[in-house]
């Protein structure tokens, strides 16, 4: 199927999503759309599968234009797409799931479950997609899940597949799983259209390449005619350094000691299982881990926000397992959660309030039970500066602002505190380049004022690029500590669960080289420090 | 970690019974067992003098005569306490959770038949006939659960059953006695039941209203609405308007003669017949269908529903409407179906019981039916132990079934799991 896209205009109010995008995908073409959270990817592709209607522009399929008014007319135009975050009813199988109004029935409208299964199998032979169709999807890794996605798609005889951010939630080897899948049905004939901001990634799959930024397309290439850097610098729209300066940690005595951390999730099931870490001061450990691995539940017993079952959480000696995230507060851990928008900020109170949500009822912004709004005002204005938070006024509802900003917020009040912790979940997630660069900056800083800092991400660029050791998670457990110097690969199999490597000592990452598996015949480590731009959302 | 291992083992995944029964929940109902085993043995047999018989008459006159059952209170008293302590120690000392509410229910279950035998000590009582009329206060529950089950698996929370009942109720009672057809006395009912059901609808999903609220408001505009017309127009014509005939019961040739069973089972009137239908009818269409199918996902994830070309709102208003006609049936069985007049507030609040029973039996037709005859025989056990010499006062007994409602519901449920949308408005994006 050949796809053109001409002249697609999309407004929302004043601002403008997609700018006259003209984009292209010739039969069997893998062809990536890169840009930056807000570029206007996601808007173009909800107008092509009719989530959204075009205020210009047109949409051909094989040379005849075409609308679309709900997803079910796109998908019977032959367009298949796999959600970033999946569109899958967790408690039905996988066989449900795929066959989802596209039902085979017999008689009175009975499910022909046989006949859907059968179906299934057919497909995942033909295309390498390994699933058990009886299996309930919640149950199944995400790997799997999201192998569910595509045959959704390829059950209803796509012949365009459009994949929106598919490797967010994937370990590197289940990444390159999917780009042998990826590379199989272009083969078949099928296109593919890849959504994505991981430089990396466009260059390892891509047949062509589209860049977008800010609802419009910058320009069309292909993966050998340019590197990271071109990219990056189309992508932002300004040359970009692709590393985080830091300098070499000099960690001191321990702040933060996890022993045996037991926790459960809301439905009481074992989220953390039996955790030892340690955080120094002025040094940053980064938790690697695919997510749902129980980082969140990990980030929120330390922050006082989950009970420990068992086990204990110490900040410079004082137990801080069971207490309330005002304790954890009073003893110095700053927490910079993993939703913003839910857990660090209410989005309708103004900027200067969400500056002191923490402190708001102590002097000096608050005497003898009354509020004092004028010290409120003064600090907040302060802030702004300090933190380079560009909002309109500090009266503005902070729900308003864009996603770097919110965040510069919550790092702001955070670090506004005396912090002997910084606990940092997805610190950059859904912001642009030049706030990651930002709030990576401050995280460094902050380590060297002699800070500990905790570093969540499921972003393994970022966990390299920050962690100065990095801790890998998998089901509830450390499956080990390591040099980030031990490189992608290995870390990438930790993170499936494989088997502990030797624990690199709390040391400076320059001291010594990286230790090497027993066998010795693993992959060199990385040369070179790893890229950052791609450690956005 | 020794703390967590029940709870591990609880909790492999997999297996959806473990998912909700958790090791401490099993501990606590065995607990629970033992205590009421003796409670029984102290009450009931140690309290009782030795010589004191109860009898369960066990035929009804038309069906066959059975020897009525003639047993020694203490005894019965000491086996059942036996019983329900050893089915208590089970629960507490084994491993896994698998078939742990079997257990408990048979734990009540001989603790529940020694207290019948303590409290018709001396006398009689009709054994039978108490399990039928657990069989009719069962049947507008069973209806009422099945609305709720309809609406809230496609995303609509319905608290306005007891509404919809009211408005059966009444227009039941009316068109019957006006046209002297019982039939149509049930469409009026059903007609009633499904205009709320879209009022419901409407409000909720074409304005994106507050679905409890919604619920709530129309509860107490159908009160309203029919105290004042029972009070302005049924009580000046009560001959005319409110007098309507009741569906007499139906005996099923041959299966009605079985022993027990046939007088309970087989020799009821329609609304029995058509709730024990609308069961399996509603669990095969859920659960082996087309349609069940979407409107689940529909009540589990709707933006996945949507990109798959499945109208959310259009399968909610479907549902919805079709779960206020279930509950408008449910309503006229109040008053074609066994008393034969409507009266103010009536249904007595059992529409909030109906949706307990609905989260009780977790959204499945069966378990409803299930936790249906549960709050069922709670009723017919207060009316029947009124009776009998039990020295409690009625207005207490009276609070029985709302009691064992609150109970169950709080404490015995434990965590389910509604359909994940459920009660959360839908709107594209």
């Amino acid at each position: 199927m050949r796809l053109e896209l001409r002249g697609v205009t999309k407004r929302y109010g004043p601002l403008v999503a997609n700018d006259h995008v003209d984009l292209t995908v010739e039969p069997g073409e893998i062809h990536c759309l890169l840009g930056e959270n807000g570029a206007g990817k996601s808007t173009l592709m909800n107008v092509l599968f009719g989530m959204a209607r075009a205020d210009e522009g047109e949409v051909r399929i094989d040379g005849s234009p075409v609308r679309f008014a709900d997803p079910g007319e796109a998908v019977a135009h032959g367009i298949g797409m796999v959600h970033q975050h999946f569109m899958l009813v967790p408690v039905f199988t996988v066989a449900e799931n795929v066959v989802l109004g596209f039902e085979p029935t017999r008689a009175l409208g009975f499910l022909d479950r046989r006949r859907a299964r059968a179906d299934i199998r057919l497909l995942s032979e033909q295309f390498g997609l390994e699933v058990d169709p009886d299996a309930v999807v919640e149950d199944v890794p995400v790997g799997v899940q999201q192998r569910v996605e595509i045959l959704k798609a390829l059950q209803r005889d796509a012949k365009l597949l459009i994949l929106d951010e598919p490797t967010a939630v994937l370990t590197p080897q289940e990444s390159e799983a999917l780009f042998a899948i990826v590379r199989s049905l272009a083969r078949a004939g099928r296109s593919v259209l890849f959504i994505t901001h991981k430089l990396k990634e466009v260059l390892a799959v891509a047949d062509r390449i589209t860049v977008m930024r800010l609802g419009r397309v910058v320009g069309t290439t292909t993966a050998s005619e340019s590197g990271e850097s071109e990219l990056a610098t189309m992508m932002v729209g300004r040359a970009v350094e692709l590393v985080v300066r830091k300098g070499p940690a000099r960690p001191g005595a321990a702040v933060l000691e996890i022993s045996g951390l037991t926790v459960v999730d809301e439905r009481g099931l074992v989220a953390v299982d039996g955790v030892d870490l340690e955080v120094r001061a002025g040094e940053i450990l980064a938790v690697a881990g695919v997510q749902g691995n129980g980082q969140t539940e990990l980030a929120q017993a330390i922050t006082g926000l989950r009970p420990a079952v068992a086990g204990s959480i110490r900040i410079d000696g004082e137990e801080l397992a069971g207490a309330t995230p005002e304790a954890a507060i009073a003893a110095g851990v700053a927490n910079v959660p993993e939703d913003r928008q839910v857990d660090g900020l209410v989005l309708d109170m103004a900027v200067e309030d969400n500056l002191v949500l923490d402190i708001f009822d102590r002097a000096p912004f608050a005497r003898h039970g009354a509020r004092d709004l004028a010290a409120v005002r003064s600090n907040a204005e302060r802030k702004l500066v300090d933190f380079d938070i560009r909002a309109p006024s500090v009266l503005t509802p902070v729900g308003s602002l864009s996603g770097g900003n919110q965040q510069k917020v919550v790092v702001a009040r955070e670090l506004s505190r005396p912090v002997k912790l910084l606990v940092a979940s997805q610190p950059t997630r859904g912001l642009d380049v030049g706030s990651i660069e930002y709030v990576h900056r401050r995280i460094v800083e902050e380590r060297d004022r002699g800070v500990a800092v905790l570093i969540i991400s499921s972003e393994l660029d970022e966990v390299l690029a920050l962690g100065d050791r990095v801790a890998v998670m998998y089901r509830g457990k450390i499956t080990g500590v390591v040099d980030p110097a031990a490189g992608r690969d290995r870390i990438g199999l930790m993170m499936a669960g494989a088997a502990a490597d030797p624990v690199a000592p709390a040391a400076p990452p320059e001291a010594g080289p990286p230790d090497r598996p027993e066998t010795g015949a693993a992959d060199p480590p990385e040369a070179g420090p790893p890229a950052c731009p791609e450690t956005g959302a | 970690m020794s703390l967590l291992e029940p709870e591990g083992v609880a909790g492999l995944p997999g297996s959806p019974d473990s998912r909700v029964v958790t090791a401490g929940r099993v501990r606590g109902m065995g607990a629970f067992l033992v205590a009421i085993a003796v409670l029984a043995a102290l009450a009931f047999g140690v309290a009782t003098p030795a010589g004191a018989h109860a009898t369960f008459t066990l035929g009804a006159p038309p069906a066959v005569a059975v020897a009525p059952l003639e047993m020694s209170v203490r005894f019965v008293a000491v086996v059942c306490a036996l019983v329900c302590a050893a089915l208590g120690v089970l629960l507490v000392a084994r491993r896994g959770a698998r078939g742990s509410y079997l257990i408990f229910s048979l734990g009540v279950v001989a603790f529940v038949w020694s207290f019948l035998t303590w409290a018709a000590r001396g006398t009689d009582l009709n054994f039978v006939q108490m399990l039928a009329a657990t069989l009719i206060s069962t049947t507008p529950l069973v209806y009422g659960s099945l609305s709720g089950i309809m609406c809230e698996r496609s995303g609509v929370i319905n608290i306005a059953i007891e509404g919809q009942f009211l408005a059966g109720a009444f227009l039941g009672a009316m068109i019957a006695s006006v046209t002297g057809d019982l039939w149509l006395g049930v469409l009026a009912g059903a007609v009633a039941g499904a205009a709320f059901g879209w009022l419901l609808a409407f409000l909720s999903l074409r304005y994106g209203a507050d679905q409890i609220i919604v619920g709530v408001v129309i509860v107490a505009f159908c009160t309203g609405l029919t105290n004042f017309l029972t009070a302005q127009v049924l009580t000046p014509y009560q001959a005319t308007l409110n007098s309507p005939q009741t569906f007499s019961p139906i005996a099923i040739p041959l299966v009605d003669k079985i022993p027990v069973v046939g007088p309970v089972l087989f020799d009821q009137n329609v609304f029995v017949y058509l709730a024990a239908v609308l069961v399996v009818v509603v669990n095969v269409g859920l659960f082996r269908t087309r349609w069940g199918l979407r409107v689940r996902s529909v009540g589990e994830h709707p933006h996945a529903a949507e990109t798959v070309g499945i109208h959310v709102l259009s399968v909610r208003y479907r549902n919805v409407v079709l779960g206020g006609l279930i509950a408008g049936i449910g309503g006229a069985s109040f008053t074609i179906g066994s008393v034969g007049e409507f009266s103010s507030e009536m249904t007595a609040g059992l529409g909030y019981v109906a949706l307990a029973a609905m989260i009780f039996g977790r959204w499945r037709p069966f378990g409803a039916l299930g936790a249906a005859l549960l709050f069922g025989f709670s009723v017919s056990l207060q009316s029947f132990l009124a009776v009998l010499n039990v020295g409690i006062p009625s207005p207490f007994l009276a609070m029985a079934p709302y009691v064992i409602t609150v109970a169950v519901v709080s404490g015995l449920v434990g965590r389910v799991r509604p359909p994940a949308a459920d009660g959360v408005p839908y709107r594209r994006e």
